[in-house]
């Protein structure tokens, strides 16, 4: 067992992992966060997308023994700081989350968008979320709403 | 899958690295971005015995110009290469390639000294190595060694990196004001591994004359692949449309691609001619006019 201690949305956790526990069963098994999802667990779906040090990363393809010092937002810590209240409205004034297993992680790739690409073109959206797989929406809504939060923030800043 | 019972080890200096390799042999496997290896063990397609985690390791970091070379330490991550300054302006291809590798949370992670340790044929940091005639720096605990990328590369998946050996840094020879480079590929989707893809680097003198051409190829061999052919038909000719039909005709000796998910030899073949085309014209100088 590896002792790791670090920030998990705001808050310090000490902790031993098995060394063959990723970030993600970190999270939900040891921590009882479950905002963030385990899917193909090998990379490719984006679900368990969550931000290590201030950067999205796949949380499926990260060992929570590496994280010592590290500092980790998940959904939850996204959510509650309201750093996107405003892009989740639109997900739901859109329906761009259907069942839902995706959207976490959308939402944490959408958030790295708003904030590394405020002019962000649509095909740009595409092309950073391109990374994450939803099964239900067919994707338009979820692009829609991130492009109505652009705009939207863009018209209060008067850009 | 879960990731099979595996060993961690944290290693904060070089030393600490070798001590691991001492203590656990061949059993010890190092870790950069784990992009890489971590699918792989959720593959069950690799089980080390000890992961030793090298992304402390000082010396393996940091972008720098020293020496009249560009040096790129190994735990570069994709995403650092694409935003930094020193790359943008000594190592525009390599910059010019990040994006083209997974997505925005992958690129946050995977490192330049993992991909090339890694060495798949279709992955863009390898061709681009070749492309800018890249030296990588070797590191074990008998000591440093330095080869030419362009030898580097030895099979599918297969480098000259000895047992214990790892990569310390890329160096390449800061882009002259005379040097053109680019990077384009054909995927089927986003961020997924090239069907095929190019790699250019060359001089235009101020007749439009090419000197050192070096075009390399991804996802078309079982290895990043000079095409030598087409670089002699490209060398000391001005650059035009029927320099560029040459360099193509050329290509087709250059080039004995392995079928697989993605189509027959030929497709790759014609894949690998639009692409040259295509980055070619991107130096001819009336198009740089425009741009
Ligand atoms: C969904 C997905 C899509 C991807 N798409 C692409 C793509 O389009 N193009 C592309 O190029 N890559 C792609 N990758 C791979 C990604 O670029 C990896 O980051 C990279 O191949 C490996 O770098 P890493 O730092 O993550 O290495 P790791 O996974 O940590 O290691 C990979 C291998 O290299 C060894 N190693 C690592 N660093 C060193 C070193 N300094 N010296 C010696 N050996 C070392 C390790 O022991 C291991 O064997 C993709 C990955 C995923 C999960
Ligand atoms: S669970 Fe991590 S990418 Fe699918
Ligand atoms: S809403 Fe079901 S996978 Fe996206």
């Amino acid at each position: 067992m590896i002792p790791i201690t670090l920030t998990v949305n705001g808050e310090r956790v000490t902790r031993h992992v098995e060394p063959r526990r990723h970030l993600i069963d970190f999270l939900r098994l040891d921590l009882g966060l479950t905002g963030s999802h385990a899917g193909c667990e090998h990379g490719v779906c984006g679900a368990c997308t969550v931000r290590v040090d201030g950067e999205i990363v796949r949380g499926c393809l990260v060992l929570a023994a590496s994280l010592d010092g590290a500092e980790v937002t998940t959904i939850e810590g996204l959510s509650d700081s309201g750093e996107v209240a405003d892009l989740q409205a639109e997900f739901v004034a859109r329906n761009a989350a259907q069942c839902g297993f995706c959207t976490p992680g959308m939402v944490m790739t959408a958030a790295d968008i708003l904030r590394h690409h405020p002019q962000a073109s649509r095909a740009e959206i595409r092309e950073h979320l391109s990374g994450n797989y939803c099964r239900c929406t067919g994707y338009q809504a979820i692009v829609d709403a991130v492009e109505a939060t652009l705009a939207q923030r863009r018209q209060e800043a008067g850009r | 899958m879960k990731w099979p019972a595996i060993g961690y080890i944290r290693a904060r200096s070089l030393d600490d690295l070798w001590e691991a390799q001492r203590t656990h042999g061949a059993a010890a496997q190092v870790l950069a971005g784990g992009q890489t290896l971590l699918a792989t063990l959720a593959f069950r397609l690799s089980e080390p015995g000890v992961l030793v985690d090298i992304t402390r390791i000082p010396e393996l970091r940091g972008v720098s110009l020293a020496g009249g070379a560009l040096r790129i330490g190994a735990l570069t991550r994709h995403a650092e290469l694409a935003r930094d300054p020193l790359v943008a302006r000594h190592a525009p291809l390599f910059a010019a390639a990040a994006p083209h590798i997974a997505h925005p949370a992958i690129r946050n992670r995977g490192t330049i000294g993992g991909s090339l340790a890694y060495a798949d044929p279709a992955a863009e940091l390898p061709a681009c190595a070749v492309a800018l005639d890249a030296t990588l720096h070797l590191l074990s605990a008998r000591g440093e060694r330095r080869v030419k990328a362009e030898g580097f590369f030895t099979g599918l998946l297969s480098t000259l990196l000895e047992p214990g050996e790892i990569i310390a840094a890329v160096e390449v020879a800061p882009a002259s004001p005379a040097q053109r480079t680019a990077i384009l590929e054909v995927a089927r989707r986003s961020g997924d591994y090239a069907m095929a893809g190019i790699a250019a680097a060359l001089e235009l003198d101020a007749t439009g004359r090419v000197a050192a051409p070096r075009l390399a190829f991804f996802g078309v061999g079982d290895r990043p692949v000079l095409a030598n052919r087409a670089n002699v038909a490209l060398a000391g000719r001005v650059l035009d449309a029927q320099a560029i039909a040459a360099a193509a005709e050329a290509l087709g000796d250059d080039l004995d691609p392995p079928a697989d998910l993605h189509g027959p030899p030929e497709m790759k073949r014609h894949l690998a001619r639009v692409l040259l085309r295509r980055a070619l014209t991107q130096f001819l100088p009336a198009k740089e006019m425009a741009a």
